[in-house]
């Protein structure tokens, strides 16, 4: 039964495709191999993967506690060295395994505000698009009135209404990122309404709402997806800087914003505590952006810079 | 030309569209401080305060009235510049905001300054040398801007230059042996004293801004070279370009004076948006360096609880966002006469 490497590559490249899911799976191996040739984006995509490893396998990898401090007599503030490759912080925790452990933090973050911001953007934007007149308009002065906040300092409004702790924080910058998918659902759904395939469904008899579900989200969702990943790296450093005020997770929590803001007190002197959480942020950013940068050369080359 | 009553229409309708985004602003900040869970009346009689000290305060804040109304003179106050008082200092917000405001504008303007002298450049180079060598230098700075914590790297930052090389000084405005003898006029320490002929003091201001104001303006340079990049190759494209070429016109002239002065209309836009964002930078940028800015002022009403306080600042940020926006756009039908013609 199992195919060899080559007829494999076959079947997927083949100029007649004999199903529907031979034709898409083909089209998603052309994306890749378009992909794979952008360095930079593979080198992002590495990072990613590394965080999703080192996630879920953060009890293999890490050596000791994240939570439960060392010996307190001898371990604090320790620099890095071959037992702590990171030093160890004023509790005596070992720094290396809080960043590890951290990234579960930053995966969960990233991963809750897309679940949450995605599917209110392509609500807003699509349902503005499709119907235009009154809905759209204030739909998009809705949008509107969210993008004219900085979005830092709406977060900081929300949680501070809200209370600080990691679930408030993603609630508070979900809130803040669904505007730019709205717009660019509905800007999307504009091109898409008009079109005869549209029209025909609707003679046949298809519900708006079916039409919105079926039709029009599908033909929104890539460049939308595009768009959520460009913006991962803006979700992390915002929730980062949430902990670093001291409004997302709270201590003992290993977020690594929080992190840094725990190490700052020791800066001059034991200068590790504060400069490694700070490595995992821009290191994780760094490969969400370099990604973002390679999906959209590939998969909308009008964007491409 | 366009006729008059259009032009009027147009104006109608900006003005309705900023009517309404203010009142959704105050709409945003009004009902993010329903939902806080302080109960305002505690927050102003202390919670030892007996019942009918406690009704009275209720009906004074006007809770018992519906939402609406409320709501309405929420928005009669804000509009006429009352912010209300802060919970803790009961002071005046508005009066507040106005004293840290400077500290705030001046450090964002030497920072946009810095961005733009040093993002324009390099977006045209990296345009001019595009897949080379100098174009994969400038984005790979770019990537780092937009990936880095700010607040990290003002910390490594004061580690580096302040703590380890003495470079620069630490954390604040000015030493506090200077800091009163520049009197204070328009706020910007670097004007006043610079006014005043007070050159030490303007030696020690520039020694404390330089660091925090480097750091705005690197990432501020990192999407001004961007944007530069991508609309100088758009010009460089044009058929204009070859003509001047043919022309024989030379290659410094084409780039810096044809290519660029088309590039510099949408760019200012670019440039207003950054100078926004840079406000936003400002709140993470303050607490590092302990500048006594609107950003400090709003982490330090945070940390308090103060609510009044986080959203009179949040809603005056809200405003210049908006304020920028707008006169990005203005800016750039007066600078573009296709857009000013199309109307």
């Amino acid at each position: 039964m199992s195919m060899t490497e080559s007829s494999r590559r076959e079947w997927l490249l083949t100029d007649h495709p004999a199903s529907r899911r031979q034709a898409r799976l083909g089209q998603m191996y052309r994306t890749w191999l378009t992909f794979r040739q952008n360095r930079l984006a593979m080198v992002g995509l590495g990072i990613v993967v590394l965080l999703v490893l080192v996630a879920i396998f953060a009890d293999l990898i890490a050596p000791y506690d994240p939570l439960i401090s060392g010996d307190l007599r001898t371990a604090r503030l320790l620099p890095p060295s071959w037992n702590h490759p990171m030093g160890t912080d004023e509790q005596a925790r070992d720094i290396f395994s809080r960043v590890v452990y951290g990234s579960r933090l930053t995966l969960m973050v990233v991963a809750l505000v897309a679940i949450i911001a995605t599917p209110i953007g392509l609500l807003v934007g699509t349902t503005a698009g499709y119907f235009g007149g009154w809905v759209d308009i204030i739909l998009m002065r809705i949008t509107d009135i969210f993008l004219a906040f900085p979005r830092l300092i709406l977060a900081l409004a929300f949680v501070a209404a809200l209370g600080p702790g990691i679930e408030n924080a993603i609630i508070a910058i979900a809130i803040t990122s669904w505007p730019p998918y709205a717009r660019l659902a509905r800007a999307e759904t504009l091109t898409i309404r008009d079109t005869d395939y549209i029209a025909a469904i609707r003679l046949q008899g298809a519900s708006s709402a079916r039409i919105i579900s079926g039709h029009v989200v599908p033909l929104c969702l890539s460049s939308v997806i595009i768009r959520v990943t460009l913006d991962m790296a803006g979700i992390i450093l915002t929730a980062a800087g949430l902990g670093f005020l001291g409004l997302g997770a709270q201590p003992p929590q290993p977020e690594w914003g929080a992190m840094i803001a725990a190490g700052r007190r020791f800066l001059i002197d034991f200068w590790w505590v504060a400069t490694m959480p700070g490595i995992a942020i821009f290191a994780v950013s760094l490969g969400f952006n370099l990604l973002g940068d390679g999906l959209r050369d590939v998969l909308d080359p009008k964007g491409r810079g | 030309m366009r006729a008059p009553s259009a032009f009027l229409w147009q104006v109608t309708k900006l003005l309705a569209t900023l009517a309404l985004t203010f009142i959704g602003l105050l709409l945003v900040t009004f009902l993010i401080g329903r939902i806080v869970p302080v109960d305002p009346v505690l927050a102003v009689v202390g919670d030892r305060a007996s019942q009918s000290v406690y009704d009275k305060a209720y009906i004074e804040l006007g809770l018992d009235k519906p939402l609406y109304e409320q709501f309405w003179i929420y928005m009669t106050k804000m509009v006429t510049g009352d912010l209300g008082q802060s919970f803790l200092t009961k002071k005046d917000i508005a009066d507040d905001i106005l004293r840290v405001f400077p500290a705030t504008l001046e450090l964002a303007t030497v920072g946009i300054l810095i961005g733009t002298v040093l993002g324009l450049p390099l977006g045209v180079l990296a345009a001019v040398k595009k897949g080379k060598l100098a174009d994969q230098l400038v984005r790979v700075l770019g990537l780092v801007g937009y990936s880095a914590p700010i607040f990290w790297l003002g910390l490594l930052g004061l580690l580096v230059f302040y703590a380890k090389l003495g470079w620069v000084a630490g954390p604040g405005r000015i030493d506090i042996g200077y800091e009163y003898s520049v009197t204070q006029t328009t706020g910007l320490l670097l004007i006043d004293s610079a006014m005043q002929g007070q050159w030490d003091a303007f030696r020690n201001v520039v020694s404390h801004i330089i660091l925090p104001a480097s750091l705005l303006g690197y990432f501020s340079m990192a999407y001004i070279s961007r944007m530069t990049r991508s609309f100088m190759l758009n010009e460089l494209a044009q058929e204009y370009i070859t003509t001047a070429r043919v022309k024989g016109v030379p290659e410094w002239r084409i780039i810096w004076i044809h290519a660029l002065r088309n590039a510099a209309v949408p760019l200012v836009t670019v440039i207003a948006l950054s100078y926004a964002s840079l406000l936003e930078g400002s709140v993470l940028t303050e607490t590092v360096f302990a500048w006594p800015g609107l950003g400090q002022y709003l982490t330090n009403s945070l940390q308090n609880a103060d609510m009044n306080a986080v959203l009179g600042g949040t809603m005056v940020i809200g405003v210049i966002f908006v304020g920028l926006n707008l006169l990005s756009d203005l800016l750039y039908t007066l600078l573009d006469p296709r857009v000013r013609r199309r109307g």
